[in-house]
């Protein structure tokens, strides 16, 4: 046993368990990497269709993604930027890299992202003429303890919501989790976004009264989560505000965008 | 051929990894609040265990004193990662939900703690089924409290309604605390209790004796 010990033995050892582990790490992670990559990609598009109110869980979700055109965004601008190829771009790795994104003042940032990309993914339900039937926008922000993902879809006026849904989030399960519940979700369609140009929907406390005139800009709050509420409120305020997608959405409505 | 049995079934109760000895408490904490997720978490736990059990006792003859944590960490972290990969590319959903936790698999003192202590010595079809075991012995742990956890904090099972909540227009209203973390250890401190008193071998000789309570005249 004690030349076990033996430096060269050690040596010896430790190299070979390396080139061995190696191999059938690297193995497993190139034979199986088409798998993970089309997962991923089947994902975000699950929960694109899904945030849309699209989805048709029977029906296979490539099928049903051909529907949607991905565009890309100039947020600088609000315009198209179509000399820009979709799938180069990647707007949550962007945000943090200064080059390909802007910081946000305090007052600008009430969503706390800290910073926003230059080039946003959006896509585009069309309708038989080719126009926009439906439009559906990447949004986030932080909640309570942790940033919301989701996306936000509009109809074709681009002021009433066809439907909300975040893909990921660490908010706290039962309270602000609940953001998850497709009953709470169900009250999005329908509501409307901008008065007198600018963002008036909102969550509330309790519950909203239909009579109340200011309904159509009123989602019900979430019960015991009131700084998730809280934090959809700023993320829907600030992506569908002046530093969000405000002008795209005004540039897409004169149909200039 | 009893001995294999032994091996086998020991680790289940009488010498449970995570009620007696007290192993592999992160992740029980972590992973229990969806059973679908915790059945999961089992099967990849057992596999590596087993597997990195069987992987130290071929070389065993073989490693240096001198670096054996480190050959032991080296076969454990390539297992981990390839079952990491096999869960992104089969099962997307539930490996993102399980995110850091199978990655975490590599520090799980009981996968290091059974190749240490019996992988070393023993020869590898024992150690296999040794794996297998202390795996077992922990998803028996787990698979408990994620049954408690996700019927009485969501009314599911398995991701199907079994109590239909108040929130959905049923009856049932969720125990919000059995969702987080903390619940798992109020569970665990139950399974454990349970189980010593039934087998009472298990409980320990208490460190010191606890003083009477001191009386009137003492404290005057």
């Amino acid at each position: 046993m004690s030349s076990n010990d033996s430096i060269g033995k050690t040596l010896t050892v430790a190299l070979l368990l390396c080139v061995v582990c190696s191999v059938i790490v690297s193995t497993a992670a190139v034979m199986l990497k088409p798998a993970q990559e089309l997962n991923k990609s089947l994902d975000r598009k699950r929960n694109i269709l899904a945030a849309a109110g699209m989805l048709d869980e029977t029906r296979d979700v490539e099928e049903q993604f051909k529907q949607i055109t991905t565009r890309v965004v100039d947020l600088r601008n609000g315009h198209f930027a179509d000399d820009v190829d979709a799938q180069s771009i990647d707007p949550l790795k962007a945000a943090k890299d200064p080059a390909r994104s802007e910081a946000l003042s305090v007052d600008e940032d009430i969503a706390k992202i800290f910073r926003r990309e230059h080039y946003t993914r959006v896509y585009i339900v069309e309708d038989e003429q080719g126009g926009v039937d439906k439009v559906i926008l990447p949004v986030r922000g932080y909640g309570l303890w942790s940033t919301l993902y989701g996306f936000i879809a509009l109809e074709s006026d681009a002021n009433t919501v066809a439907g909300l849904g975040f893909y990921e989030h660490g908010e706290t399960p039962g309270l602000g989790g609940e953001v998850d519940n497709p009953r709470w979700k169900a009250l999005w369609p329908g509501k409307k976004v901008y008065r007198d140009d600018e963002v008036a929907l909102q969550l509330i406390k309790g519950s909203v009264d239909p009579d109340n005139p200011n309904a159509p800009w009123r989602v019900d709050g979430l019960a015991g989560a009131t700084l998730t509420a809280r934090g959809v409120t700023n993320l829907v305020q600030f992506w569908l505000g002046e530093n969000g997608f405000a002008p795209f959405l005004d540039n897409l409505r004169a149909g200039e965008a | 051929m009893d001995s294999v049995k032994a091996t086998l079934t020991t680790p289940i109760f009488r010498n449970n990894p995570i009620a007696l000895q007290i192993l592999g408490i992160c992740s029980a904490l972590a992973v229990t609040s969806s059973l679908q997720v915790t059945l999961v978490m089992c099967v990849a736990l057992t596999f590596v265990c087993a597997f990195s059990n069987l992987g130290v006792s071929i070389i065993r003859r073989h490693i240096p004193g001198s670096i054996r944590i480190i050959v032991q960490m080296v076969i454990i972290a390539s297992l981990v990662i390839v079952v990491d990969q096999f869960l992104k590319a089969y099962a997307y959903a539930i490996s993102k939900q399980l995110s850091v936790f199978v990655g975490l698999i590599i520090t799980n003192c009981i996968v290091m703690g059974r190749a240490e202590a019996y992988a070393m010595k023993n020869p590898p079809l024992p150690s296999f089924i040794d794996g297998i075991g202390n795996g077992l012995g922990y998803s028996v742990v787990l698979i408990a409290v994620a049954v408690v956890r996700e019927l009485f904090g969501a009314g599911k099972l398995m991701g199907f309604e079994i109590l239909p909540l108040v929130t959905e227009g049923g009856w049932y209203n969720p125990n919000g605390l059995l969702l987080l973390p903390p619940s798992a250890f109020f569970l665990i401190g139950m399974f454990i209790w349970a189980l010593r008193s039934v087998q009472k071998e298990q409980v320990e000789e208490p460190d010191f004796k606890m003083a009477s309570h001191t009386t009137v005249r003492e404290g005057a």
